[in-house]
């Protein structure tokens, strides 16, 4: 017989739920069918609160809070939909859009592209921020893969999906702020990188940022799914 | 009850938009009874009206000519869409903004051109040195992403907005689609 589970009685948007302790909001939410808008999130990776779409509202704090960092409490009440709420997710959605070169039209990820569709479940209609239009790189050296710099939203499911499940850590970041990119090894191309070609990141990645070469027009759906898989069976070993 | 003037424009966008509204089809005919096309390229008026209800506006805002046209069109229009990505984001013709007009030109009059290598200077309007969305120069009443928005979201937003309702956007078309 194991311990005792500690468990953590909260509620989300009303609803009385309980949870263990180790878990956080967002996953007692999706557990329970409550919908919080994630970018960076992916199943079966860690996560790292990059993206901020998942803040939600605490009772009786002025702050907001990422629910995919955030533990449960005992006798926490989260509240996951708001005016406030979805303005931040907008905005932080056309900061998104405005930062890089996103062409969804032109786009080898077009309707299949977690970020256009996640524009759309938010309402977002247009980007109300002047776009900056930035001259970036797109390293098409890796005879499989391309990355373009143009459609990166700085996730990075592929510095994680490299070093956590596949454990080569080719993925990683340099620069900081908007200069951030992310870079394989210590900026060599893609190419002549230490990649194992195994096309994690290609996968994971839910833009066009990354994409296979072997994919034409907007044909490039993304199958991420792979990854709770994986940790479920290398769990037995 | 009058008729709703409508009117369409066509800044800098490949016409798809206008392609996609003509693809409504029938359904234009059962929407035609309730407005006046006042002007359009889809018909042969020559001059923006003094007033109109409604004005769909494809393309970006490309050159000298294009941010005249939109702030005349502004100043005599009540309801103004954007209408496509091109007006909503800047979309394709966006695209030469990293680099600049300059290099765009060299290379459609210069590099691919066989014949009479020139960049026209007279006659054709002198392009902006960035492509910008309509809303960056004038207000936008209403978003239609889309490249092209489809004929039924023509279909749904026309028939919203004559019977004087907001319609839904985000439900029915988004970026790219």
């Amino acid at each position: 017989m194991s311990a005792a589970v500690d468990v953590k009685t909260l509620t989300i948007d009303g609803v009385d739920l309980s949870a263990r302790a180790d878990q956080t909001v967002l996953e007692v939410a999706r557990e329970n069918k409550i919908f919080i808008p994630t970018l960076c999130h992916l199943d079966g990776l860690s996560d790292v609160g990059a993206c901020r779409l998942c803040l939600v509202e605490l009772k009786n704090s002025p702050k907001l809070f990422p629910a995919c960092v955030l533990k449960v409490e005992e006798g926490m009440e989260v509240i996951t939909k708001s005016d406030r709420l979805l303005h931040y997710r907008q905005t932080i959605l056309e900061l998104l859009f405005a930062e890089r070169n996103h062409v969804c039209s032109v786009c080898v990820v077009n309707n299949h592209c977690e970020l256009q569709s996640m524009a759309q479940s938010q309402g977002v209609t247009h980007v109300r921020l002047p776009y900056r239009n930035p001259k970036l790189a797109v390293d098409a050296s890796h005879d499989r893969f391309v990355a373009d710099q143009n459609r990166c939203i700085l996730c990075t499911r592929c510095v994680r999906v490299c070093d956590e499940i596949e454990g080569a850590h080719v993925w990683d970041v340099m620069g900081r702020g908007i200069d951030s990119l992310v870079i394989t090894d210590l900026m060599q191309p893609w190419g002549e990188s230490t990649c194992t070609r195994c096309g994690k990141c290609v996968n994971v990645c839910p833009t066009g940022a990354l994409f296979d070469k072997s994919k034409v027009g907007s044909s490039h759906p993304k199958y991420p799914d792979f990854v709770p898989y994986l940790n479920m069976m290398r769990e037995g070993r | 009850m009058s008729k709703i003037k409508l009117a369409t424009v066509w800044l800098d966008g490949c016409s798809g938009c206008h392609m996609s509204f003509l693809d409504m089809d029938e359904r234009l005919l059962e929407l035609s009874s309730q407005f006046d096309l006042v002007y359009s390229p889809l018909v042969d008026f020559k001059v923006y009206p003094e007033m109109v209800d409604v004005v769909l506006v494809e393309g970006a805002i490309s050159s000298v000519e294009d941010e005249h046209k939109i702030r005349h069109i502004r100043k005599h229009t009540t309801l103004l869409v954007a209408m496509g990505d091109c007006a909503v984001t800047g979309n394709v013709p966006a695209m030469r903004n990293p680099f600049g007009p300059l290099p765009i030109l060299e290379r459609a009059y210069h590099e691919n051109a066989s014949a009479q290598q020139q960049t026209p200077c007279s006659i054709v309007p002198a392009l902006l040195e960035r492509v910008r969305p309509v809303h960056e120069l004038v207000d936008v009443d209403l978003y239609l992403p889309g490249c092209p928005p489809s004929a039924d979201t023509f279909f749904a937003v026309l028939t919203d907005l004559l019977a004087g309702t907001v319609p839904n956007v985000a439900s029915l078309t988004r970026f790219g689609a």
